[in-house]
């Protein structure tokens, strides 16, 4: 549903993607591996229009976003949670949740049904609810910025890192999380330099490296590889 | 500002201040008057502070020029309580806020559709680039300096209370401006209306989550380009508002009362911290009691007390005193 | 020899230098070329503002500091000559004095104020200078005794200097030769020293640390130059020469005020200035300086005629807004429209854009 055909970005004066071609088809879950500095966050501030493609093209359902602005891109269904995870440190937890649900204008304007979903997802969003995000530890707050993503239906789910300084417990829950949300058909595209929670989850695989996607498949396929993988990442899945 | 620990020391410094100055006026009933004049001056101040205070913070956008509306808003209170001055000179409390108050809604349109002619012509071609925004604004300022002595004249207009608002309640020995509370009144309301928006309307949760990630707000799917003029519009209003109270609290006005009053209003937001409405009352009322005190005490040092003050804050917190976290 | 002279930063734009040439000639030989009070007193500002403003630009274009308390250094100057003659009358002893105490008067400040410049955010600093310039330009007009207050102090030059010192009978020229002439002429010397120095200072490797700060001040840090220290020696280096530029003026106009050095006027001249040259080039600010003295003084002739012109329409009284507008009075508002435009649309300066084509 979401295509990447030909896309360079330049930053200032920088040259950080090499013409990246990338599908993500829908329904499924892609992952986006690669080394650090290979260009995969630069990709994906490309596709939410934070940055904007020098050349190539960006169609999200059929449609070119390559030019439009952020919030168009966000209204049209798309959920980004930054590395940075993007949460609003003096706002508190439902602040944060309420400013992710366009819908809604007052908190109890939350779809209760799905909020309880989420606090089944993420327990620390209903603990925490009334307290400032910035009080929340790394992975609290790793939480939080998936949990606000899904407040409201989404189509497409782009998330980078989302393993990044979690613990094992708490990979689980992000795991389950994801792949709740891709059972009720949503489209999930994540960075990760996490293989082994990559290889848990991934229907398909993209990989960069120097701006470049120089392999696209199956997570299977690459899965069963190990010599690809030496190749790719220098290490086996 | 609801979260539940508030960071209480800054809110200190106005008492201390005030208690600080105690000792060195001598008589309770000086004081008395002192602080009350200061804390009117401080809430007009803060009338004026609030709306740029979120400019800065929400647009980063750095409007020297703000001094503009401010000079605006008086001068259109001139002309307009000048129509109405036998409302304005009768004794009746009453017939006067019926002119006053449309004097100041009045300011507030006027200063609000430049402010948004300002924010379309003068600031958006150079979002992103401080000193171009620098020059621009303070050129625009200029401008409408000049423009307004067109219309008005280069002269200094008096602006006089009207009869109802002259005089003072006398308290002992004290003496308590009845304009002058009318002021803090006045602020007190700008301060409720503004925490309320900030607090309890998802238009302020919008503006408190853009001071602090911009980039943020827009991947939630908002055009934060319309909350920016937005809130620049309710900037310049606010401060054509203020531009009437410090009129009448001066009792004249003078085309460059805005450039005056800017200097004091940097001062205010450096002290508050860019972005932080309670950081602008705090720096205001502080600023306000500062002037008034050393106006009494030592009056030639008048602005370098406030710069002493605004020195002495930053060197404890170099953000002001409520520093916005995020950036 | 002219790559030493100029410290090897050519103009790079044969128009730039013809510009340049053709400037420095007008100046050379104004007193000869452009008799009369008016035209002499427009060239002693264009070397005074070339002083100032290419000091403001070391510190604003190559060094990337927003400071807006150049104003004050230019004052301390003026008043520090000012009120040296003053007191001690025109002689020597009491230029040297004054001109020696404001040096050091505007080194210390400009070191502490650049040194407090790193304790706070830019955008902080930029409005803290402000309000300081402020401060003292209330405090000049308020020290009345030692200042002379809003009125100022009307003082004599060394006899030397003095209009009524002739050094020849009879005219030369068209102009006689006496002591204004020469106290034209140290300006002249004066200002072009001080604008070859500084050619030497951004073209050296000082200068060349400056505009890596300015670049990315962490990134220099990290390869090892004490930022602080270079920062703190440019608001210095800028701070003195500003002085220079205000001795200069208050030597010239034998009078000096609250609102002829410290105002605000005065440092939007020089924002403008510095705009329309173009920043981080030193010729830019001699030639904005020219093009802006001679606007400044003959923008106001042009409104008077326009204004005049205006008032004989048979709709002049309807229209008096419009009449008012082009009052000369009102030339600040025409300067201002032209500021704005000159940011938008001319960002690198005249030098800028010659030099790109």
């Amino acid at each position: 549903m979401l295509t990447l055909t030909d896309v360079h970005t330049h930053i200032g004066a920088y040259h950080i993607l090499h013409g990246v071609n990338l599908t993500v088809p829908r329904g499924q879950l892609t992952m986006l591996l690669g080394r650090n500095g290979a260009g995969k966050t630069t990709t994906l501030r490309t596709i939410m229009g934070l940055w904007h493609a020098s050349q190539g093209r960006i169609t999200l359902d059929g449609q070119d976003i390559s030019a439009s602005h952020t919030p168009d891109i966000a209204q049209q269904g798309v959920a980004y949670v930054p590395e940075n995870m993007g949460v609003f440190a003096d706002l508190t937890v439902q602040e944060n949740m309420l400013l992710a649900a366009r819908q809604a204008r007052r908190a109890q304007d939350l779809d209760a049904q799905r909020l309880a979903w989420i606090y089944k997802l993420f327990p620390a969003v209903e603990k925490f609810w009334h307290h400032p995000a910035g009080k929340l530890s790394g992975g609290q707050k790793q939480m939080l910025a998936v949990a606000r993503a899904i407040v409201e239906p989404r189509q497409l789910l782009i998330v980078d890192e989302p393993s990044k300084g979690l613990a094992p417990a708490i990979i689980d829950n992000m795991i389950d999380a994801f792949a709740q949300l891709k059972a009720s058909g949503v489209t999930l595209l994540l960075v990760e330099q996490n293989l082994s929670f990559a290889q848990r989850l991934g229907d398909q695989v993209a990989v960069m490296d120097n701006g470049r996607v120089v392999h696209a498949g199956t997570m299977q396929a690459l899965s069963d590889d190990t010599d690809l993988q030496h190749q790719l990442l220098g290490l086996a899945l | 500002m609801k979260q539940p620990e508030l960071d209480l020391k800054p809110l200190l410094l106005v008492p201390l201040l005030a208690l600080i100055a105690l000792p060195l006026i001598g008589s309770p009933s000086s004081w008395l008057t002192l602080t009350v004049a200061g804390l009117a001056m401080g809430m007009i101040i803060f009338v004026i502070a609030s709306g740029l205070t979120l400019v800065f913070g929400l647009m980063d956008v750095l409007n020297f020029g703000h001094g503009v509306f401010i000079a605006l808003g008086a001068f259109v209170a001139t002309s307009v309580m000048g129509a109405m001055s036998d409302w304005t000179q009768s004794a009746n409390v009453w017939l006067n806020l019926a002119a006053v108050l449309p004097a100041m809604l009045v300011a507030m349109a006027v200063a609000a559709a430049l402010g948004l002619a300002f924010e379309r012509f003068i600031v958006q071609p150079v979002y992103g680039q401080h000193l171009k925004q620098i020059l621009i604004t303070m050129g625009g300022m200029i401008m409408g300096e000049e423009l307004i002595k067109v219309i008005w004249g280069p002269q200094q207009i008096p602006l006089p209370l009207p009869e109802g608002f002259r005089g003072a309640w006398v308290i002992g020995d004290a003496a308590i401006e009845k304009y002058r509370m009318f002021a803090v009144v006045i602020g007190l309301m700008v301060f409720a209306g503004l925490a309320w928006l900030l607090n309890r309307t998802k238009v302020g949760l919008l503006i408190r989550a853009g001071v602090q990630d911009r980039e943020m707000v827009e991947s939630l799917g908002y055009r934060i380009q319309r909350l920016f003029v937005g809130v620049f519009v309710m900037g310049s209003a606010l401060a054509g508002l203020g531009g009437v109270l410090w009129g009448m609290y001066q009792q004249s006005v003078v085309p460059q009362m805005g450039a005056q009053v800017n200097v004091l209003i940097f001062i205010v937001i450096i002290m508050g911290g860019l972005g932080s409405t309670l950081g602008a009352l705090i720096g205001a009322l502080l600023v306000g009691l500062m002037a008034n005190y050393t106006g009494f005490l030592f009056p030639k040092l008048a602005l370098f007390s406030n710069i002493a003050l605004m020195v002495a804050v930053l060197l404890w917190r170099p953000q002001g005193v409520y520093p916005i976290t995020n950036r | 020899m002219l790559t030493r002279w100029l410290s090897a930063d050519f103009p790079r734009s044969r128009v730039l230098a013809a510009l340049l040439i053709g400037l420095l000639l007008a100046l050379a030989f104004s007193p000869f070329l452009f008799p009369g009070v008016k035209a002499q007193n427009v060239a002693a500002k264009v070397l005074v503002f070339v002083v100032l403003v290419a000091s403001f630009d070391l510190l604003l274009g190559y060094t990337g500091i927003v400071s807006f308390a150049h104003t004050l250094f230019f004052g301390i100057g003026a008043y520090g000559l000012a009120i040296s003659l003053t007191h001690f009358g025109p002689t020597w002893t009491g230029l040297w004095a004054g001109l020696a105490c404001a040096l050091a008067l505007s080194a210390l400040l400009a070191l502490a104020i650049g040194l407090f410049s790193l304790r706070v955010r830019a955008i902080f600093f930029a409005m803290i200078t402000l309000a300081v310039a402020a401060a003292f330009q209330t405090l000049a007009s308020q020290l009345s005794d030692f200042t002379g207050g809003e009125d100022g102090l009307t003082f004599n030059v060394p006899a030397l200097l003095s209009p009524s010192t002739e050094f020849l009978e009879d005219p030369f020229l068209g102009v006689s030769i006496d002591g204004r002439l020469l106290c034209y002429y140290v300006l002249f010397v004066v200002a072009l020293l001080a604008l070859l120095s500084l050619l030497r200072i951004v073209n050296s490797s000082f200068g060349r640390v400056l505009q890596a700060i300015r670049e990315n001040e962490f990134r220099a840090e990290a390869i090892g130059y004490r930022v602080v220290v270079y920062r703190t020696l440019s608001s210095v280096i800028s701070a003195l020469y500003a002085c220079v530029a205000g001795a200069m003026l208050a030597l010239w106009l034998r009078y000096n005020g609250p609102d002829t050095s410290l105002s605000f006027e005065v440092m939007m001249d020089v924002l403008l200035i510095v705009v329309i040259g173009g920043m981080g080039s030193m010729y830019g600010a001699a030639i904005g300086s020219a093009l802006f003295m001679v606007a400044q003084s003959y923008l106001q002739d042009l409104l008077r005629v326009a204004h005049d012109a205006a008032s004989q329409w048979p709709l002049a009284q309807d229209m008096s807004y419009v009449v008012a507008l082009l009052s000369p009075d009102r030339w600040l508002l025409w300067l201002g429209l032209l500021f704005v435009l000159a940011v938008y649309h001319f960002p690198t300066g005249i030098t800028g854009r010659l030099r790109k084509s």
